[in-house]
């Protein structure tokens, strides 16, 4: 049974999701897909920086940070 | 086994006798520089590229066979669809589009092992450019801490091409890797990777008339036209030929015919190239089972707690900022009396005159004052050094993004800043670290603002006249002091905040950011990256400033005054005097004479000069320690028609006008030199000296309202 989908930016700390669906066209999030976050992909909700923002990211073994009004665009599915 | 056609024809064949040109290239934090080190020591060249700022490091290694090969080590990135100056520079170089670095021959690609899939993503376009690769597997410990075992004998035979499993950090596997760099055939990669339907016919099309209108060889074309289709800013960079007319009209119709088709061409070739990786991947690596928590994982349970992680970084930051105060003044005072006995020894053994003059005040001060400042810089980077080395510079700057996205900046500028408080010299140079262009900008054109140590001993001076009583309550002089100091950083956040509004809008379209693992730091790449700066900042930095120490000092002794004039008189009637009174009337409404004029003027060689200046001037011996004779003096000194010139409120004016004013010419060489061009330092003198004029104006003629 899927989750219902949600914003990256809302997913819970230590929770993990898949990523459903990245902005139409925008050619801003191409890098965050060359480093490998792809649709697909599980990504893993780390903690975040001491004053809520940016998130820090677990995704295919190594760490990343992401601002919360940037991963606001990526809709996720959370993990079971 | 067939080569695919664009991999098919060798590179043009290198005479036998050149050894062949590697370009190191990977991701950042893969041990890149750690590897250029080793292998090639200290022949190591660094420059710039022309017409960008961005660093050009050529260094020497050596074959099995003692011939010299040449290794260029490009920036870091992750991939070659370039989002920074850095990256493009990366490449167009291995593109061979730049005029000023031929096209290197192979590739040495750099591979962390403990993050593979996401590392392989710069082999697999790299490998598009048909030329030899070698691919070094780096930090193969950390893998196996990591639950990872990585066949390397399947991965090479995989991919067709040498891979060498390396820790650059203590030397494993650099034997290896030189005989492989030795070796004078390197197969190509078994590199089939088919561009996906959709794309195809583009990339094909883009292909040939790369071939045809832009004179491409047929081997890069491919790997040209895929770019293009991925490129964010493939007109921005100078220094690379543009594209033709053609080209730009086939490139710009496919982009138009899939926007309207709702096609994500650029996400289509990720997905596809992830998906090759992935499939290599499950081939290579193999999971021993599930690990807990790395170390570094525990490590950033604490440093980037809520709590402990202000702690930890205050810590950190306090220990930086003193060092950089502390450790660094004996050096400098070191620096100070030797180049003062050198001049000495010059005045004893040369006869008097103008050539002496020039060189004992005009040449060796200059070189004192481009030295003076060495060991600030060598110290700072020797902190970011081991800041970056660990690991740790990532969590500051992910600590502090917050504070400082509300001023357009990221956390990255945090550390430039806070540098700036010793001085923004080595706050300038350490802004490096940015990638976002305008945030580097707008990072180098605030630093100053922040009162740096050399502003102290014109504040104090200035609060020792405006209290005379030498029992006046050291709160109130702490109070003036931590004033000057909160309406630096209040300007310097303001000035942050308005250019990143108006001047140089727009964020970067994304802030990403890796937090590598936490290392132990590598001590020997610390200390090459310090004595770099510390070359670099002397060859670049120091002919401006010496020239303008040499003017300056020529301001001050011409026209010579007769025969017998004290020095209060000689630099009276000076060229600096006379510029003093001409400045006289644009100062006046900020309550300042033309003798402090003459002070703003000589201050500009650095701001603590403006204390020995007014010494000469109201002839008043005077030293840091004990200001008192000249507080004395300057209490005496009158405006002609017998007003008392220094009143509290001018002190205070002159105080806030050393807060903004750009008083200091090797700030200004260095911006030059970090921004390659005249236009922002000129602005920024422009800038900063107009707002100060602006706060004394409006704090004098407000306090002189009020009747003070």
């Amino acid at each position: 049974m899927a989750a219902a989908p949600i914003k990256l930016s809302e997913l819970a700390v230590g929770a993990s999701a898949t990523v459903l669906q990245y902005p139409q066209q925008d050619a801003a999030f191409l890098r965050l897909r060359e480093m490998g976050l792809l649709v697909g992909t599980r990504v893993t909700l780390v903690r975040t920086a001491p004053l809520g923002d940016p998130l820090e990211l677990k995704v295919r073994g190594y760490h990343l940070t992401l601002r919360k009004s940037d991963a606001a665009h990526i809709l996720v599915e959370p993990a079971p | 086994m067939a080569l695919p056609p664009h991999i098919a024809a060798p590179p043009a064949a290198s005479p036998a006798a050149r050894a062949p040109v590697y370009a190191l290239v990977g991701n950042p934090n893969c041990g890149k520089s750690t590897l250029f080190n080793a292998l090639t020591g200290l022949k190591q060249k660094v420059g710039n590229y022309p017409g960008v700022t961005v660093e050009k490091k050529v260094g020497t290694t050596y074959s099995q066979h003692g011939q010299p090969i040449t290794v260029i080590d490009l920036p870091g990135t992750y991939s070659l669809a370039a989002r920074s100056p850095d990256e493009a520079v990366t490449r167009d170089v291995l593109l061979g589009r730049r005029s000023d670095t031929a096209q290197p021959d192979r590739v040495l690609c750099i591979v962390d092992a403990a993050n593979l899939e996401r590392n392989l993503y710069l082999v697999h376009q790299i490998l598009d450019l048909g030329r030899p690769v070698i691919v070094v597997l780096n930090m193969m410990d950390l893998a196996v801490q990591a639950g990872l075992n990585i066949r390397v004998a399947r991965l090479e035979k995989e991919l067709g091409i040498p891979v060498i499993a390396c820790e650059a950090v203590n030397g494993k596997g650099l034997v290896e890797l030189r005989l492989a760099m030795s070796r004078p055939d390197l197969p190509l990669a078994r590199h089939a990777w088919g561009v996906p339907a959709p794309i195809a016919p583009a990339v094909s099309e883009l292909a040939a008339s790369l071939v045809e209108n832009d004179l491409k060889l047929p081997l890069i074309a491919r790997a040209e036209a895929l770019l293009l289709l991925t490129d964010q800013d493939s007109v921005r960079v100078s220094g690379s030929v543009p594209l033709s007319a053609r080209t730009t009209e086939i490139l710009q119709g496919w982009q138009k015919r899939w926007a309207a088709e709702g096609t994500d061409w650029a996400g289509i070739l990720v997905n596809s190239r992830y998906e090759a990786i992935g499939n290599l991947a499950t081939e290579v690596v193999l999971h021993a089972g599930t690990v807990g928590p790395t170390a570094s994982d525990k490590i950033d349970a604490v440093v980037t707690h809520p709590v402990w992680g202000w702690l930890v970084l205050g810590v950190v930051m306090t220990l930086l900022f003193v060092s950089i105060f502390t450790l660094a003044q004996a050096p400098m005072d070191w620096i100070g009396t030797h180049t003062a006995m050198l001049a000495d020894w010059v005045k004893g053994h040369m006869p008097a005159g103008d050539l002496r003059d020039l060189i004992t005040d005009g040449a060796i001060g200059g070189v004192g004052s481009i030295v003076t400042f060495l060991p600030q810089i060598m110290i700072l980077f020797f902190f970011i050094g081991l800041l970056e080395s660990t690991g740790y510079m990532a969590r500051a700057a992910f600590i502090m993004d917050r504070l400082m996205s509300r001023v357009g900046l990221n956390g990255k500028s945090f550390i430039p800043l806070l540098s700036s408080y010793a001085c923004a010299i080595p706050g300038i140079m350490a802004t490096r670290t940015i990638e976002d262009a305008k945030d580097r900008l707008v990072t180098i054109l605030v630093a100053p603002l922040m009162s740096c140590s050399a502003r102290l001993p014109v504040y104090l001076l200035m609060i020792a006249a405006l209290l005379p009583n030498d029992r006046v309550s050291l709160v109130a002089k702490v109070g003036i002091m931590l004033l000057m100091y909160t309406l630096g950083t209040a300007g310097a956040f303001g000035f942050a905040w308005l250019f990143k509004r108006t001047l140089l809008k727009g964020a970067p379209p994304l802030m990403i950011m890796e937090l590598p693992p936490y290392r132990l730091p590598g001590v020997r790449d610390v200390l090459l990256q310090m004595l770099e700066r510390a070359g670099i900042f002397l060859r670049r930095a120091g002919t401006v400033i010496l020239g303008i120490s040499i003017v300056l000092w020529f301001l001050a002794a011409y026209p010579k005054a007769p025969a017998g004039a004290t020095p209060t008189q000689q630099l009276a009637q000076s060229f600096a005097g006379r510029a003093g009174h001409a400045l006289e009337p644009a100062i006046k409404p900020l309550g300042f004479d033309w003798q402090i004029g003459i002070g703003l003027i000589s201050s500009f060689a650095a701001r603590e000069v403006f204390v020995s200046t007014m010494g000469v001037v109201f002839n008043a011996e005077s030293s840091e320690e004990n200001t008192a004779p000249l507080r004395d003096a300057l209490k005496a000194a009158r405006w002609p028609d017998g007003r008392v010139l220094f009143t509290p409120l001018v002190c205070l004016s002159l105080m806030i006008f050393y807060v903004f004013a750009m008083q200091c010419m090797s700030t200004i060489a260095v911006v030059r030199r970090e921004t390659n061009s005249w236009r922002w330092p000129l602005f920024q003198t422009l800038y900063m000296t107009g707002t100060a004029w602006v706060f004394s104006f409006v704090v004098y003629q407000t306090g002189r309202a009020l009747g003070f």
